[in-house]
């Protein structure tokens, strides 16, 4: 929302400052977004007097002038048709910057002859497009400021102009007059009065206006006035410098006068060539598929139940939202309707929103405009237009009736004080609403009818606190809660944390990559279907939501590849979606490992990352956020993974803590990973929490006796997973054997086609009494029993 | 006797090896040594003379001793430092390689924040970020019609054909967690709710998903006053600064009356943002009291409890603590940018230790 000052001033008597205004504007939340003072980018340009001019020995079209200023006699080379001797002008001496043309003014030779500055057009000014000639003033002094002259000769050119934003709430500070009330609510000046001469009527109107039924709750009311006989044409210079100011360009004056009222009070209106239009108007909902023209010369088709203005030949005006361009005004228009309705901020919200169109009435009447203001507005329109354009109005055509916005809410002083955390005194209060328009009677506060927004006591205490600043509320201390803080965070929130530290100091660089992601990356992990799709993704590389976090870390890792770096480690901590209702959400802490351990390296340590990484890395997680050590390690996870590399660490069939392995080498093609890709996926949600609550330890078991270690190897089938030969050696003696460890797989040699011989360690740790060769022998008898019948292996001889 | 102590003195401390040592202790006093031989003729003595001999021998004897012992450990000390002078290696050689990991800005500011409101009593609540648009909207007093629907740039998700619930949204905010909270736990309460939020906004400053951390703190009495207390402890706290001045302008949000956003102070010199001081106020959030139709509609009493709430984004505090320049590299995983900007793994922030090292 822009306005000026001196538009601010027809409605509020005030001497305050531009900066002032500024500061208060932005403390009543109406802020400030911009300044804008023409005379600062005038400061430079001074008054001067041509004392001499004559046409220039070299070129017809320059004359060579001697100009008076402040700083003496000036010769000054100049093009325009209109220098001449005799007259005042406007100089940019040497170094000023002449903002219509972007340069700074410097000394130069034109065709020989030297000259000192430059005798400024409006639009070299940037005051308006006038570029036939130079300025010729009236009046005015050599040397004067010409800034100064604009300020007391035409003061709407230096103008400062001020945009604030507004909130959807504020509907009423989208007119001037609104912006008025809240600064003289402030304090910072006096409302001025408002009222309206209306317009005798000289002949009842020969054209009708009725609403629907049905629409009467979208429309419940039409009001209008035929003028005859107006003269269209160019607004009056104050009005177009008003509205050239705001940004808005002057048509004609039958369209600036609704452009004026729009954003002086917030009334939208509509002005109807009255001749173009056949027989008389109806307000009523579209059927659907109806077309219509409208003013942005586009065609718009209707949907049913949409609200619209037809004659008797057919629709004419998208209600509240931009009128129809053939019965749109003209330069040649000379009997017009005016129109000034109250249409139903949801209704047009919705048709808005459904037809795509951004219209200045759509954003006011969505908002809310002021529906008892409705006939008011078109009389002080009537009022303008017959003013400046001449004509006879008609009878006051009304259709439907004013709605009844009347509402009071009960000012309870203390519960604001409560509320704000500020001593602010009732009778503070009371002299707040009332300079806001608010009716009170005992303590209830009658609303006013343009602040659709006050619909319960919260919103008196919000006026209140605006208005008596929150820029000036102290601060309090927030009671701290008895003793020591309590830990807040919950276990699981506690993993997270754990899980990205360990995983961070493990090596891996944490990446956050977008939730969403392509179709075809989230198809290659079991997602891409439509309930996880989004109906308006941003772009189609963001258009699924993620079924996992591998196939983010994967694109990241392959624009990593792409910028030169082959070996890394990153990881990821956040939630998957496995569906689309809230809630189908779940937590992952992902890793890949790609490339190569390390850089090649002197020690000879370097080599491509493998499977075995992933899983040293998915325990060392799991471990930290404390999941049992002993798990199963089973095969058959989902299809990106490499199928005999990969092991879902498990406890039992169903509980999966994480998969580990190689990633399916068509998925990295898929991907563009180059090299060897091994990852880990972690569900740390699906770890049971530890169930004892004790800090307590168990005691530690400890004893002198020497623990004795023996070695076996086993010679059994390829597939046969190591893991069972551990378990069962384990299982020989669970007393006695404490450790059993894998330390040598060897395929190949004597043993035979399809046959590998796994070695194991075992230790075994007396508690009462030193271990005898018997006993060791009996133990180590009992080990190979069992291995054999779990593996069908036998000890390697 | 004294030539031969001074005879063996004097070999013992020319003696090369342990070998020509171990030769000098034979010929001294070995079975057949010199002073061996000696000691046997003490038996021969008169009691007197070996009164005098005895002691004398014996102390010569352990003097040849100890001088053996002590060449010994002088040449073993001379032989390992000759082998270690031959053992010498390139220590200027690199190191074995150690993979070093790093913590994201994200994780590592939410944990700040977090620090700070735990020890005001604030707990970490958390919720689904695909949301019903009555937990994202509704519940926060933004129906339907509301101009900030539009306002928001909600992603909406796919509805099958004949499924005629209105759409999910992608949690605009993570206001929605408040409401779940408060009809989960009801008054009083003190929360705070971290997380990805989603607008379909992307340009130089905005990415279609951020980060916010929204507070809440209902009670029987808690005032705006007191949220501006909080959010300027907050503030010199989270940029480690004595004192922050907060500046409230006046607002308007749905779900908060009277609404305010918060400025902290600041200055920008040379492109360097300092908080605390100058005369330039920066945009930091919103905030306000909970409005009475939010606490309804989460079940909450507004009659008998009233409260505030704010929302900061997490990801605008990181750029602003550490000097992070632009937005989208947050989520683009150039390692370049994640080794720079990121943490150590061991930086945990805590209020007793410092957040930032």
């Amino acid at each position: 929302m822009k306005f000026t000052m001196s538009w601010l001033k027809r409605h509020l008597d005030t001497d305050a400052s531009v900066a002032d205004i500024c500061e208060a504007l932005t403390d009543l939340g109406l802020e400030v977004e911009g300044v804008e003072n023409p005379s600062e980018r005038l400061d430079d340009f001074t008054l001067g007097y041509v004392k001499h001019a004559e046409k220039h020995p070299d070129a017809d079209k320059l004359k060579v002038c001697k100009v008076d200023t402040d700083e003496g006699e000036l010769q000054i080379i100049c093009g325009a048709p209109n220098a001449r001797e005799g007259i005042t002008v406007v100089v940019a001496k040497p170094g000023v910057y002449v903002p219509g043309l972007d340069i700074t003014i410097g000394v130069g030779k034109i065709r020989g002859i030297e000259s000192y500055g430059m005798m400024a057009s409006e639009h070299e000014m940037g005051l308006s497009d006038e570029h036939d000639g130079i300025i010729e003033l009236p009046s005015g002094e050599v040397g004067q400021k010409f800034v100064d002259w604009l300020a007391q000769n035409d003061p709407a050119k230096v103008d400062t102009m001020i945009e604030i934003a507004i909130t959807p709430n504020r509907p009423d500070a989208l007119g001037v007059r609104g912006i008025a009330r809240d600064l003289a609510a402030r304090g910072l000046g006096k409302m001025k009065p408002c009222e309206v001469d209306v317009v005798e009527a000289t002949f009842a109107a020969d054209m009708s206006v009725s609403i629907d039924t049905d629409t009467l709750d979208g429309c419940p009311v039409f009001t209008g006035r035929v003028i005859k006989d107006v003269k269209n044409g160019p607004s009056p210079a104050w009005l177009q410098d008003y509205l050239r100011a705001i940004g808005l360009r002057p048509i004609s004056f039958l369209v600036d006068v609704t452009n004026f009222f729009a954003y002086d009070q917030n009334r939208p209106l509509h002005v109807f060539d009255a001749d173009k239009v056949a027989g008389n108007l109806r307000v009523h909902r579209a059927k659907g598929g109806e077309t219509i023209s409208t003013l942005d010369d586009k065609d718009y088709a209707l949907q049913s139940g949409q609200m619209v203005i037809s004659d008797d030949t057919g629709a004419q005006s998208i209600a509240g939202i931009m009128g129809g361009r053939d019965t749109g005004c003209t330069e040649g228009t000379v009997n017009v309707f005016v129109e000034s309705a109250y249409w139903d901020p949801v209704q047009i919200a919705y048709a808005g929103r459904a037809l795509k169109i951004h219209s200045d009435a759509r954003y006011r009447f969505e908002r809310g405009v002021d529906p008892v203001f409705t006939p008011d507005g078109l009389e002080h329109a009537v009022r303008m237009i017959v003013d400046y354009a001449g004509g006879e109005a008609s009878s006051l055509i009304v259709a439907g009736k004013v709605p009844d916005v009347s509402r009071a809410y009960k000012l309870n002083a203390k519960r604001v004080i409560s509320l704000v955390g500020m001593d602010i005194p009732e009778s503070t209060q009371r002299q707040t609403l009332t300079a806001l328009g608010f009716r009170l009677e005992g303590d209830m506060a009658h609303v006013p009818s343009w602040r659709p927004d006050v619909q319960g006591e919260a919103d008196l205490v919000e006026e209140v606190a605006r208005i008596a600043s929150l820029t000036k509320l102290v601060g309090k201390p927030l009671p701290r809660l008895a003793g020591v803080p309590k830990p807040v965070l919950t276990a699981q929130q506690m993993r997270q944390q754990i899980a990205k530290r360990t995983t961070a100091t493990l090596g891996y660089n944490e990446c956050v990559t977008y939730s969403f992601i392509d179709r075809e990356a989230a198809s290659l992990f079991g997602g891409g279907s439509d309930v996880t799709m989004l109906q308006n993704p941003i772009s189609s590389d963001m258009s699924h939501m993620r079924p996992g976090l591998l196939p983010g870390l994967l694109r990241a890792a392959a624009r990593n590849q792409a910028r030169g770096i082959n070996d890394m480690a990153l990881f990821e901590v956040g939630h998957a979606f496995h569906g689309g209702e809230p809630g189908e959400q779940h937590m992952q802490v992902a890793g890949v490992l790609i490339g190569r351990t390390g850089p090649k390296d002197v020690h000879g340590e370097a080599r491509s990352v493998d499977v075995f990484d992933a899983k040293a890395d998915a325990e060392a997680v799991l471990s930290a956020i404390g999941a049992p050590g002993k798990v199963q390690v089973l095969r058959g996870a989902d299809a990106w993974w490499h199928p005999g590399r990969h092991g879902k660490i498990c406890l039992g069939p169903k509980k999966v803590l994480g998969v580990f392995g190689e990633l399916h080498p068509k998925i990295l093609r898929e991907m563009d990973i180059k090299g060897p890709a091994v990852a880990f996926v972690l569900y740390p949600e699906d770890v049971p929490l530890p169930k004892k609550k004790s800090t307590t330890r168990p005691a530690l078991q400890s004893t002198d006796l020497q623990a004795v270690v023996r070695d076996f190897a086993f010679v059994v089938d390829e597939q046969v997973e190591a893991l069972t030969l551990v378990n069962a050696a384990a299982g020989a003696d669970k007393a006695l054997i404490v450790g059993v460890r894998v330390f040598d797989e060897f395929i190949g040699g004597n043993l035979g086609e399809g046959k590998k011989s796994i070695a194991i360690t075992v230790r075994l740790q007396p508690v009462d009494v030193t271990l005898k060769d018997a006993d060791i022998e009996a133990v180590a008898a009992k080990i190979v029993d069992k291995v054999t019948k779990a593996t069908g292996g036998v000890l390697r001889g | 006797m004294d030539d031969l102590k001074s005879k063996y003195l004097t070999l013992i401390a020319d003696a090369a090896d342990e070998s020509g040592l171990e030769d000098l202790r034979v010929r001294a006093l070995g079975k057949k040594g010199e002073i061996s031989l000696q000691m046997r003729e003490l038996g021969k003595m008169t009691p007197e003379e070996r009164q005098t001999a005895g002691p004398a021998l014996n102390a010569l004897k352990d003097e040849i001793n100890s001088a053996l012992v002590a060449k010994k450990t002088a040449l073993s000390d001379a032989a390992l430092d000759a082998r270690l002078q031959g053992e010498w290696l390139d220590v200027t050689l690199p190191s074995r390689v150690r993979p070093q990991g790093s913590i994201h800005p994200i994780t590592q500011v939410t944990e700040e924040v977090t620090a700070i409101f735990a020890d005001m009593g604030f707990s970490v609540a958390e919720g689904p970020q695909i949301e019903s648009d009555w937990y994202n909207f509704d519940a926060l007093n933004i129906p339907g019609h509301h101009p900030a629907r539009a306002e928001m740039d909600t992603f909406y998700t796919h509805r099958a054909d004949g499924d005629d619930r209105p759409p999910h949204v992608l949690r605009t905010h993570t206001s929605p967690v408040q409401i779940r909270t408060m009809e989960a736990q009801g008054a009083p309460l003190r929360i705070i709710c971290p997380g990805r939020v989603y607008r379909a906004d992307y340009d130089q400053t905005h990415t279609p998903m951020f980060h916010q951390i929204e507070g809440l703190a209902i009670d029987k009495d808690i005032s705006m006053a007191n949220l501006k207390w909080v959010l300027e402890g907050f503030a010199a706290a989270f940029f480690e600064v004595d004192k922050i001045e907060v500046r409230f302008r006046a607002s308007h949000f749905p779900f908060t009356e009277p609404s305010a956003e918060i400025d902290f102070r600041c200055s920008w010199v040379d492109g360097q943002l300092k908080l605390g001081e100058g005369d330039d106020w920066l945009e930091a959030g919103g905030s306000g009291m909970v409005h009475p139709k939010v606490l309804q509609a989460a079940g909450v009493d507004p009659d008998v409890y009233q409260g505030f709430a704010f929302g900061l984004g997490i990801d605008r505090l990181a750029m602003l603590k550490y000097g992070i320049p632009d937005l989208r590299a947050f989520f683009d995983s150039d390692l370049r940018w994640l080794r720079h900007y990121g943490f150590q793994p061991h930086d945990v922030p805590t209020l007793h230790g410092g957040l930032s090292s």
